[in-house]
């Protein structure tokens, strides 16, 4: 099977890649692009390890093509701070210890800033069913609701 | 001499004794003299026992001290997850 | 080591919440886990599987997999060694089968290609020739003596004669006259209970890349709770010698006990060798359904008597467990948990174990004893109920505390079962009122908690800052709570100390991160490192001022006279006692290597009120809150941490995660849409209250605290829908299909 070749944005910078018809976008990420902040934990799309925000849609990125990405936008956690400066997201959750082992944080982070995005005030019950599709096994979520909660108020005030 | 408890199933192995007194000053002599007491147990006490001394337990220690005055356990050897 | 029992040690780093070493790269998506490193020419391994729960092979045909463009090794099960120790034998046959499959998804073969999808086509290639057996996967079934036979010749020696082969384990706890002591019952109530499997359910599936040379020296990076497990059951399977062999472990997603063991290690390392390549396997999440190391399917028989005011007079269990298709003694543990939590004049224990066609089981968090208490604190529960008793108040009475004669054998010392009623009893959580189709349910847990082999090297850097090597991978946030303890002992800030974990070549032998051992064991042997260490800046900084060295003592990170009579000297700091150690004699360093023991057992009880909806059988969390006694909590976040995310994984247990087996001996829900695991929306908040009660073996009294968190649970919310539905639910998950078929007869 040939490659294809594609041209996409990924976190701001254009981007090429070669890939093959059936390769998803979180094979291309990450076996391709070096880029291994998304997980692969289910590869079927229940998990949410892979969240990526595509065209400005939360997307479980081993559901969607590598091709799929031809001259669109691809956000990824690699994307998420600037430079050194953590998004609030991310500072927060450190501080409330809303990690354990961190393989579900980067596609939990995506998924958070995705949320706030479209709704910053969101309620407990909101946050919780929009992170229904990203799986934790540490933490029991509790820590994870309350840090996105935090970031939510401290975005409101900035 | 010591006094060491055996659990439930290993006593069939022992001649049907709960409470066993062997000579014994640390928990590998336990383990020796048991074996030679009733040969029975060696096979259990070659895949692995712990030792609970006044309700601590102890994996492998085998120089850990015992005494007559001490409440000598033997328990299975465990792991953890 | 024992607990420094100064009166009321003020700790200024310990307890405190402090940041994690590696947080920024966690959520930045730089953190290197198993799946995430790639090398200069790597090959992808794939793996062939048995699609039957039990057969024989009778050929396995590679040829044509060999031949496929870009395929450049193929193995079996005879490309590795045949170790002759039995445990070494089980992880070899478990990583590639030799005569016989003996579950669904059990290894066959694998091949290393250069790139994923040739990997994936090779396997195809592969015949294999299976002589069909007829399987067994129900654990009283596999213990009828027609049952078809797994492996043979595998009981111990305390298997009576005339059971079936698959039968390999029998063990009996308790003491006291049982028959006596349910003659003194006014109440006894006998109940049967059956647990389906679970998996541990890491979010990361096993993943590894390997090297090894024709000449024996190979490098292993993988996902595991044990880089030096991983090395001996690598050089046993390969029949390398350990020394050759450089295991690192990666950051890992998850473990609670399932990345104990080996699958994919030796046959990466196999096909390595075979290729002269490096080679890269990643398991998908069905293969980790699988082919990994679920827990022990249960079925067990318990009878308690209990007196009409609550004391229970005679106890008595049956555990049939299932370890899977290869021997197993989960069930000691279990059979020694299960009555743990009371003060019994009268109690005994028997278990069994007997083999099925299911993969092999693998610890997940307090192997064993969420099953048994499961059933116990039913029966307990339910005798409450019918006696009108209030069910705390049940658990106060026989509660087992200082003193008491265990069930499983030794005299408890201090524990905090006690304390951790009563502060449930005291909570507004008990008393909250409830409405139509909820109840409140209740449950102690217990767990052993170990030591363990540990080693720890404690530099201390030129420019005074401190480096610690430790072995054990960071599970749940103990690299943290290590530098704690060094700072806290040394003296110095938090942020002056930094501890790493050591591949199996830079460090000495650390048993697996299991037993909720870290905190405890590394801990303790980092203080010892630590006062090594100031022992020797002590003994340097006496020559410096040309005095004793008994006269010297160490404060808040200074060198500092021990009194007047050592004379006028300034303190001197760790950097400046740093600064100087090349003058003084060399680097400064201290170490220490120890089988830790003394790890005290901790108790927990969890509190939980459910509603059960009567038209669909759907159960919802109302309320959860957890207590704990966790000896002495270093990261108060971290242990808090454990206490939620144990919780709902027995929350999964209870009500959703099973493993569901066809006619045909396959596992039927593969994958996280049908292995259904809580999710965020499931849930309300997870509160906790941690209590501290000292354990006297460690300096600091830290108590081991990650697995008893998923022990209660099963119980409490068994016992909260069980008093929400108005039926005593025997059977775990507590499905919607399985509670409406309950509650509507």
């Amino acid at each position: 099977m040939k490659t294809i070749p594609v041209e996409t944005t990924i976190n701001g910078d254009s981007t090429e890649f070669l890939c093959h018809a059936d390769e998803s976008l979180l094979d291309v990420l990450r076996d391709r692009l070096g880029m291994t902040g998304a997980k692969e934990g289910c590869g079927t799309g229940d998990c949410g390890a892979c969240s990526v925000m595509l065209n400005g849609r939360l997307v479980c990125s081993c559901l969607v093509l590598g091709v799929e990405t031809q001259g669109a936008e691809v956000e990824t956690i690699e994307g998420m701070a600037k430079g050194e400066e953590l998004h609030p997201l991310q500072r927060v959750f450190l501080e409330e210890a809303a990690l354990q082992c961190g393989v579900c944080t980067p596609g939990i982070l995506v998924a958070a800033k995705a949320l706030l995005e479209k709704n910053p005030d969101p309620t407990d019950t909101e946050v919780r069913y929009w992170l229904a599709g990203n799986l934790c096994r540490c933490t029991g979520y509790d820590k994870i609701i309350k840090a996105v909660q935090i970031a939510a108020a401290e975005m409101r005030s900035a | 001499m010591v006094r060491v408890k055996l659990w439930g199933s290993l006593r069939a192995l022992a001649d049907g004794e709960e409470w066993v007194e062997v000579e014994a000053s640390n928990f590998k002599e336990l383990l020796d003299q048991l074996a030679i007491k009733h040969p029975r147990l060696e096979p259990q006490i070659k895949r692995g026992v712990s030792l609970a001394l006044d309700g601590v337990i102890y994996r492998d220690a085998w120089f850990t001290k015992i005494g007559p005055e001490n409440e000598i356990i033997l328990m299975p050897y465990m792991v953890g997850g | 080591m024992a607990f420094d029992a100064q009166a009321e040690r003020k700790f200024k780093v310990v307890g405190t919440r402090v940041a994690r070493p590696d947080g920024i790269d966690k959520v930045t998506g730089k953190a290197a886990y198993g799946a995430d490193i790639s090398a200069p020419g790597m090959l992808h391994g794939r793996i062939l599987r048995s699609p039957h729960a039990h057969a024989r092979i009778s050929s396995i045909d590679v040829s044509a997999a060999e031949q496929l463009a870009g395929v450049k090794a193929v193995v079996t099960g005879a490309d590795l060694a045949q170790p002759e120790d039995d445990f070494f034998a089980d992880v070899a046959i478990n990583c590639l089968a030799r005569d016989k499959v003996l579950y669904d998804g059990h290894a066959v073969a694998a091949v290393a290609a250069t790139s994923k999808a040739i990997a994936k086509q090779a396997i195809r290639l592969i015949k294999v020739d299976y002589e069909i057996l007829p399987h067994v996967t129900d654990v009283d079934a596999a213990m009828k003596p027609d049952a078809p036979v797994i492996q043979e010749g595998r009981a111990l020696e305390t298997v009576p004669a005339g059971m079936s082969q698959n039968v390999t384990t029998h063990c009996q706890f308790g003491h006291g006259d049982i028959e006596a002591g349910f003659a003194k019952a006014d109440k006894i109530i006998e109940r049967s209970f059956k647990t389906a499997a679970t998996h541990q359910g890491y979010i990361e599936p096993q993943a590894c890349m390997a090297s090894l040379g024709s000449d024996g020296r190979g490098e292993v990076w993988c996902c595991t709770q044990g880089q030096y497990m991983v090395r001996a059951n690598c050089a046993a399977v390969l029949g390398v010698e350990e020394s050759q062999l450089r295991i690192t472990a990666s950051e890992i997603g998850g473990g609670f006990g399932g990345k104990t063991s080996t699958f994919i290690e030796p046959v990466a390392l196999a096909l390595s060798r075979k290729s002269g390549k490096p080679v890269k396997i990643v398991m998908t999440r069905d293969e980790v359904l699988k082919a990994t190391g679920p827990t022990i399917s249960t079925s067990m028989d318990i009878k308690i008597g209990m007196t009409k005011d609550g004391r229970i007079t005679a106890a008595r269990g049956e555990l049939r467990y299932s370890g899977g298709a290869y021997p197993n003694e989960t069930v000691d543990m279990g059979a020694q948990a299960a009555f743990a939590a009371y003060d019994l004049e009268a109690v005994e224990t028997v278990g069994w174990n007997a083999m099925t066609n299911r993969p092999k089981e693998i610890p997940y968090r307090a192997p064993g004893a969420p099953t048994a208490i499961y059933a116990v604190e039913s029966v307990v529960d339910e005798l409450s109920q019918e006696l009108g008793l209030d069910p705390l108040d049940v658990r106060l009475m026989n509660a087992a505390r200082k003193g008491t004669l265990s069930s499983y054998g030794p005299t408890f010392n201090e524990i905090g079962l006690v304390a951790t009623l009563e502060a449930a009893k005291a909570h507004p959580h008990y008393v909250a009122p409830l409405g139509p189709n909820q109840g409140r349910g209740l449950s102690c847990g217990f767990w052993f908690n170990f030591g363990g082999n540990t080693c720890v090297s404690l530099n201390i850097n030129d420019d005074g800052t401190v480096g610690v090597v430790e072995g054990n991978p960071d599970i749940g946030g103990s690299r943290a709570s290590i530098s704690m303890m060094a700072a806290e002992e040394l003296g110095v800030p938090y942020d002056k100390v930094r501890t790493v974990i050591a591949d199996t070549s830079s460090l000495g032998f650390n048993d697996i991160t299991d037993g909720s051992r870290v905190t405890f064991a590394v801990g303790l042997a980092t203080i010892e490192a630590a006062r090594a260490a100031i022992k020797e800046m002590c003994r340097r900084v006496a020559k410096i001022w040309d005095i004793d060295e008994e006269a010297v003592l160490w404060e808040d990170g200074y060198a500092k006279p021990a009194g007047p009579n050592a004379g006028e000297h300034p303190p001197m700091s760790l950097a400046e006692i740093a600064a100087i150690a090349g003058n003084t004699g060399g680097p400064i360093a201290g170490h220490h290597e120890v089988n830790a023991d003394g790890a005290g057992v901790s108790f927990g009880v969890h509190l939980c009120d459910t509603e059960v909806d009567p038209e669909t059988g759907a159960t919802k969390i109302l309320r959860y809150t957890v207590f704990q006694d966790a000896g002495k909590a270093v990261h108060p976040d971290y242990v808090e941490g454990q206490m939620q995310g144990g919780a709902v994984q027995g929350i999964g247990w209870a009500l959703n995660e099973e493993y569901i087996y066809g006619e045909d001996g396959r596992l039927q829900n593969a994958g996280f849409l049908d292995y259904r695991v809580p999710v965020a929306s499931d849930l309300p908040d997870i509160e906790t209250v941690i209590l501290e009660i000292p354990n006297p073996g460690h300096p600091y009294g830290v108590r081991g605290v990650g697995e008893t968190p998923i022990v209660p649970p099963l119980a409490a919310i068994a016992n909260a829908v069980s008093r929400a539905a108005g039926v005593r639910m025997t059977e775990l998950p507590m499905s919607p299909p399985r509670l409406l078929k309950a509650m509507t007869g």
